[in-house]
């Protein structure tokens, strides 16, 4: 069953309160999503470690239910 | 991950100095994000390795553990990791992909 953008934006929101969060279906098919996220929890990460907070709040579904998510991170 | 798995890894990375897990081969690549990345290293002229994760179910979920990154592909630089698709695309619009060569001593195309 794929992600819905509400379900993806829930989840984000909840271990990053603070995310603006922009989400596009990119084909219209409910599985290839583009996710843009500012938070200031990215300031003084590095890439790797924003989208690792991603990840995390994803819990475990990326590469699982969630097929395709580009993620772009933003700092606050 | 097991030890084997683990082991066949870290040589794929220790023995390349540009390292691209990824679904298919540079050549016919099985997915849009292994494709686009192996494309963004092949207009650079960067010569890598592509490790293609279908041909062995234990390095596809033990790359994950590896690199803590639950994604494929993964691009490895001297032993770093530098991202997934996302992050490489990313630095490859802005330069910093070229900068990483440069700063790592990788040839690549210069123009």
């Amino acid at each position: 069953m794929p992600l819905q953008i509400n379900e993806i934006e829930n989840l984000i929101k909840k271990s990053i309160p603070d995310a603006e969060i922009e989400i596009k279906d990119l084909m219209g098919d409910n599985n290839h999503y583009e996710a843009t996220i500012k938070s200031k929890l990215f300031n003084n990460l590095n890439k790797i470690e924003q989208h690792k907070l991603v990840y995390k709040s994803l819990e475990g579904k990326m590469g699982n239910e969630l097929h395709a998510l580009a993620i772009k991170t933003k700092e606050q | 991950m097991d030890d084997q798995t683990k082991n066949t890894i870290q040589s794929h990375v220790d023995n390349n100095e540009v390292c691209l897990f990824m679904k298919g081969t540079p050549d016919a690549p099985q997915c849009g994000f292994s494709m686009a990345v192996s494309n963004m290293l092949k207009i650079l002229e960067v010569n890598f390795k592509g490790v293609n994760v279908l041909e062995d179910q234990s390095i596809r979920e033990g790359i994950k553990v590896f690199s803590d990154w639950p994604t494929i592909p993964q691009l490895y630089v001297k032993k770093e990791f530098i991202g997934g698709c996302d992050i490489v695309k990313e630095m490859y619009e802005n330069g910093e992909l070229k900068k990483i060569f440069e700063d790592k001593g990788i040839n690549y195309k210069k123009d």
